[in-house]
């Protein structure tokens, strides 16, 4: 078997300590790293042998638990999906951008967490039935409507890389407003006039001016560019519905 | 929270982008292969000046034109606001009016065709 290849690393990281520091700082570290490497393993190699002090989460090391995501040379990434063999140079690493940094890389996720919920990301049954009728049927046809958007892993990189979101903190955001989006088009779900109450407010989808940036960083592929569009339309029409039309209910 | 009326402005601006994103890539070829003398037999001067002085030609280019102007005039507002300018009423004022201005001035030199 080939050995693997070995690299000296040098990274940025950006240190805050809330009890000490009165503001951030960017501190280096060097670190011999394997070529197959990703930035999260070189991050684990330097608290393990240079740095017990640095702070950072994460928790699966496979892109599925969306804890790891930090800013990589300026960009949102997972750390885990980052690999060491796409950089040159210094990596600079920087806590997830548009989020309160709690220490180091460590950031405060409560504001994603409140407008969560504030959208009802869960089903609604259209109609609530004992569990003796058995279970709410649905065709492929009807869950490739909403699959794509069941994928969100909630790691809130696309809150860091949506620029209106950065200017305009109040704004619901991609990730929420994407998992509205996956629960009105599923075929079982009756809850699309509450989550309308948030989605279709100023702060809802409106504030969304289609930059595509949340699309471009998401791990999981979903494409919240796309749902905030598709609402956009869906509450266009309801608007007309409800103004132009009269007696007119969406 | 109350519901937003941005509708009001989306729906022709969503309408102009489908309009700009079909047609201006064709009306430019048109119109450069016409000021080189090559335009399509059909699509020669004397043949769309007879489509601009029928009752639908007027509306269709006034539709394309007016559509094209609001979706341009949303889209550089918004920009703007991309960009961190903050004083988006005043963006979407000078704009829109700009839009209304020049949609009117096409309704204009429609009806003197």
């Amino acid at each position: 078997m080939t050995p693997l290849k070995e690299r000296l690393v040098q990274l940025e990281v950006l240190r805050y300590n809330p009890d000490t520091d009165t503001e951030a700082h960017f501190q280096r570290y060097e670190v011999v790293c394997q070529e197959e490497w990703v930035v999260l393993d070189a991050l684990n190699k330097v608290k393990a042998d240079i740095d017990p002090t640095l702070n950072y989460r994460w928790s699966c090391h496979m892109a599925v638990c969306g804890s790891c995501g930090m800013m990589i040379n300026g960009e949102p990434k997972l750390s885990c999906h980052a690999f060491l063999r796409d950089y040159e140079g210094v990596i600079r690493v920087e806590p997830l951008a548009h989020f309160p940094v709690e220490r180091d890389l460590v950031t405060a996720p409560d504001d994603f967490m409140e407008k969560l919920k504030r959208v009802k990301p869960y089903m609604i049954p259209k109609e609530k039935k004992p569990i003796s009728e058995g279970e709410y049927k649905q065709t492929p046809a009807q869950l490739m409507k909403f699959r794509q958007y069941s994928m969100c892993i909630n790691c809130m990189l696309c809150y860091a890389a949506c620029p209106q979101y950065g200017l305009t903190p109040s704004f619901i955001g991609p990730a929420a407003l994407t998992l509205a989006h996956r629960y009105n088009q599923d075929s079982r779900d009756g809850g699309r006039a509450e989550r309308q109450e948030v989605v279709a407010t100023h702060e809802g989808v409106w504030e969304c001016t289609f930059v595509g940036a949340c699309s471009e960083v998401c791990p999981a592929q979903v494409d919240p560019a796309s749902a905030l569009q598709q609402m956009k339309i869906t509450s266009s029409l309801d608007w007309i519905v409800e103004h132009l039309i009269p007696g007119g209910k969406p | 929270m109350a519901k937003s009326h941005k509708p009001v402005v989306w729906f022709p601006f969503a309408a102009g982008g489908t309009v700009i994103a079909f047609c201006m890539p064709v009306i430019v070829l048109l119109t450069l292969l016409a000021a080189l003398g090559h335009a399509p037999a059909g699509l020669d001067y004397q043949n769309m000046h007879v489509f601009a002085r029928s009752g639908l030609g007027k509306l269709i280019i006034f539709g394309v034109v007016a559509l094209s102007l609001w979706s341009s005039a949303h889209r550089l507002r918004c920009t703007c606001y991309d960009f961190g300018l903050r004083a988006d009423t005043l963006a979407a004022t000078v704009l829109y009016a700009a839009a209304i201005f020049g949609s009117i001035a096409a309704a204009v030199f429609l009806a003197r065709i």
